[in-house]
């Protein structure tokens, strides 16, 4: 194979709230049954790369469960695999992953003991379906160094969380500015990027020496002038999940049938399965233009909603506008607007959450009595 | 040496004829039972729920579906270096090559398979019921008996026994006789065609019986085994057993799934039930749709009403259809302004808009009226129904359909269209 895959799923971002509390962004579920890392590892699956590292760093016990088979999307087999790389102390070094670059150079044995000759960085944390083979042509066509996937925004959408980048006329990166307060155009880096394997691990090498550990100020920016570093604009669907807004909205994207059809075409997204029974509709269960897991058992009124795998929903409620995340028990009479609810948590009866005009994180620390 | 101390054999190779279209195209094991199983996963799932990680599945009859669907056997945990499933379909020998023509026999023509394990015991499963059951207890009470032969037996209505084939016992459960459909029963414990053998007795009957045509466990090897005194208990069963051989009773199992609490509960933390889901999409439930008293699988999407129903994964219910006390499995689509009452409608069969299923008054069908009954219309896999066409009860369809096949658009009941070899 032509390329080997990384994943960095080691982040956290205290705009997710209450959400990140218990699992890194990577782990979070996505579309009523996948993760968010299953779309990163499906697409190096369908892409034919077969040796993929995911690093990761904060809060990894949801993450390391949901991969503790590889079997899943295809990996494990005698050629290639997939590889958990939590940071270890060493002899030389005692310290966390201190950055994207760091967290690659701990793991520079694994680079080296590779024979693939690119590499696919990819982040653990954006929704999106793409063919790699494809990004990889384009960086050997353009004779690039570098080449980071690009994703147009809509206008007058707020990029100030993602770094923003502008190509001259031959798609060369000509600016990158990380985080910017004003931004100098509407096209972002979907943190996705190949380059050579060689290459990467003089980079990696130089940035250890200098004491510097992050992959995008340390690297692409500083190399911008030195490498020639192209830009691969991504056409099709992607969203990165970093704040409960943006979380919010990946989730009700599926609601949209264009959506649901785009990522259930083939080549498909794979998950680890939970072997779960089909979802119940009982008497009183009122649904509409909603996502329904299995596993799930409905009793009453839900609406514009998605509902995660093993829901269970007392009578008399209203479920409206929200999303209710896996192995959640609902009392009866209970209203929920607005919400996103943390999963394995039980809601009592009687009782009223709502999200006013924003999202509302609920996360009650109820025991759970269920016979 | 690899020693298993208990394997079991599956015994998934019948056509199950009763379902009639159903099993036109696949063995009775691999038909689709309650939104994304199929009958076989119930014995697989019991086998690894109760410890035993190496099954020989016997196949014979339409075996691509089976074959597919166990595959390496990971959904059920079954991928092991040591044991596994092992799929094993009747072969060619230098001499006297044959079918398995009978479910003994199908054992007999296996015997190097269950040697290479040197098990102490053997559990003979059939791969058509619906049913939890725990054969680790089994094979307890088959030690605590010091018995060579345990048959599971299930106590049925007193009324209804001179159905069954019955097990007569003494006060310790220790089999006297058998009785096969008696006109007065003297007991009302069904065997239900599980069985664990020692494996040194039941290899020196199947040896012994090899010449026996058509060499059959109830019929020869159970009463062999009596006849040389043998030692034969009956483990009583009192759970959820269900025999779904015929349409009617196919139907009625789906059903009771729907339940508020059903007797057999799928919703249970222990004892899952397995099988391989090639769809782990979530369900659409549209804005005008009516979901009431069903279950349906991952991935469907339903914009019209369903009541009463259970339905398969990838299934798509149109605007304005109304689906009622109805089977529909994997990846059919049915289109808008369809109404369907008390159907069976296979995997993979469009529908289109405009049809009515069920009407009109029930006629015995002329087909099979034995097989075609209980008012339902049955339509097998990968068939087509045409727009505006009326369907009524007691029918079967089979094969792409087209509006010339329904006289005035309508196919009355007791009536069947099947298109062998036309499927597309």
């Amino acid at each position: 194979m032509k390329a080997l895959g990384i994943i960095l799923a080691g982040g956290n971002n205290s705009k997710m709230q209450e959400l990140s509390n218990k699992r890194a962004i990577a782990a979070m579920p996505v579309g009523g049954s996948f993760r968010c890392i299953d779309f990163a590892l499906s697409n190096m699956s369908n892409s034919h790369i077969q040796k993929v590292a995911v690093l990761t760093q904060y809060n990894a016990r949801s993450l390391n469960e949901h991969l503790s088979s590889s079997k899943w999307w295809d990996f494990g087999r005698k050629q290639g695999g997939l590889y958990v790389f939590n940071p270890t102390v060493t002899s030389d070094n005692a310290w966390w992953y201190r950055g994207t670059a760091d967290a690659m150079y701990r793991n520079i044995t694994f680079l080296k003991q590779s024979h693939e000759p690119y590499v696919i960085i990819a982040a653990g944390d954006c929704v999106y379906k793409m063919d790699y083979n494809k990004l990889l042509e384009y960086h050997i066509e353009k004779k690039a160094d570098i080449t980071i996937v690009c994703k147009d925004m809509p206008v007058g959408e707020d990029v100030s969380r993602f770094g923003v980048v502008r190509m001259n006329e031959d798609s060369r990166i000509v600016e990158f500015e990380e985080k910017p307060m004003v931004a100098q155009s509407n096209t972002i880096s979907a943190g996705i990027y190949v380059l050579r394997r060689r290459q990467l691990i003089e980079m990696l090498e130089r940035c250890a020496e200098e004491n510097r550990y992050d992959f995008v100020t340390d690297i692409l920016i500083r190399y911008k002038n030195m490498k020639r570093i192209f830009g691969y604009k991504l056409e099709t669907y992607w969203n990165n999940i970093s704040t409960v807004e943006s979380y919010y909205k990946t989730n009700m994207d599926f609601l949209r049938p264009e959506i649901r059809r785009y990522f259930r075409d083939e080549p498909r997204i794979y998950s680890k399965v939970d072997d779960l029974p089909p979802a119940k509709y009982n008497v009183g269960s009122e649904v509409r233009n909603s996502l329904v897991s299995s596993g799930c058992i409905i009793n009453s009124k839900v609406e514009n909603s998605i509902l995660f795998k093993k829901a269970f929903v007392g009578k008399n409620c209203v479920i409206k506008n929200s999303i209710i995340l896996n192995d959640v028990y609902i009392g009866d009479n209970t209203h929920i607007e607005n919400c996103i609810v943390e999963s394995r948590d039980t809601l009592r009866a009687n009782t009223y959450f709502s999200g006013g005009d924003g999202i509302k994180v609920v996360y009650e620390h109820n025991e759970r009595y269920v016979i | 040496m690899i020693r298993k101390e208990m394997i079991a054999m599956l015994l998934a190779g019948g056509q199950g004829s009763r379902l009639g279209v159903l099993t036109s195209n696949v063995a009775k094991p691999a038909v689709a039972f309650g939104g994304k199983y199929r009958i076989i996963d119930f014995p697989l799932s019991n086998c690894v729920n109760s410890g035993i990680d190496t099954v020989g599945v016997l196949t014979q009859y339409q075996p691509l579906r089976l074959n597919t669907h166990i595959g390496i056997g990971i959904p059920w945990d079954l991928d092991r270096n040591n044991g596994g499933v092992t799929v094993l379909p009747p072969y060619e020998k230098s001499d006297n090559s044959e079918w398995y023509t009978g479910t003994a026999n199908a054992i007999y023509q296996n015997l190097n398979y269950i040697d290479s394990y040197h098990p102490e015991y053997v559990l003979i499963l059939s791969g058509d019921h619906i049913y939890k059951m725990n054969y680790e207890v089994m094979l307890d009470f088959h030690k605590e008996n010091n018995a060579d032969v345990t048959i599971a037996a299930m106590p049925v209505p007193w009324e209804e026994a001179s159905r069954f084939g019955l097990v007569i016992t003494d006060e310790n459960k220790q089999i006297t006789e058998f009785e096969e459909k008696p006109a007065n029963p003297r007991s009302n414990l069904a065997s239900m065609g599980i069985y664990i053998f020692n494996w040194s007795v039941l290899r020196e009957a199947l040896v012994t019986m090899s010449e026996q045509s058509n060499c059959d466990f109830g019929k020869h090897i159970i009463p062999y085994c009596r006849e040389n005194g043998r030692r034969l208990f009956a483990y009583e069963y009192n759970g959820y057993w269900k025999d779904v051989g015929t349409l009617g009773s196919y139907w009625e199992a789906n059903m009771e799934l729907i339940d508020l609490i059903p007797e057999f509960n799928l919703y249970e933390e222990y004892w899952k039930i397995y099988t391989k889901s090639e769809i782990i999409e979530p369900q659409f439930i549209a804005e005008d749709a009516v979901t009431e008293r069903c279950i349906i699988g991952e991935g469907s999407e339903i914009y019209g009403k369903v009541y009463g129903s259970v339905i398969g994964a990838g299934v798509v219910i149109g605007k304005g259809t109304v689906v009622r006390d109805s089977i529909i499995m994997q990846d059919t689509v049915i289109g808008d302004n369809v109404t369907i009452t008390k159907a069976i409608v296979a995997e993979n069969v469009t529908i289109g808009n405009n049809v009515e299923l069920g009407v009109g008054e029930e006629a015995e069908n002329k087909l099979n009226k034995s097989v075609y009954s209980f008012g339902l219309v049955t339509i097998g896999e990968n068939s087509v129904i045409p727009s505006g066409v009326k369907i009524g009860k007691n029918t079967a369809i089979s094969g792409k359909t087209d509006k010339e096949d329904y006289p005035d658009g309508l196919l009355a009941g007791g009536e069947s269209i099947i298109k062998a070899g036309d499927r597309v």
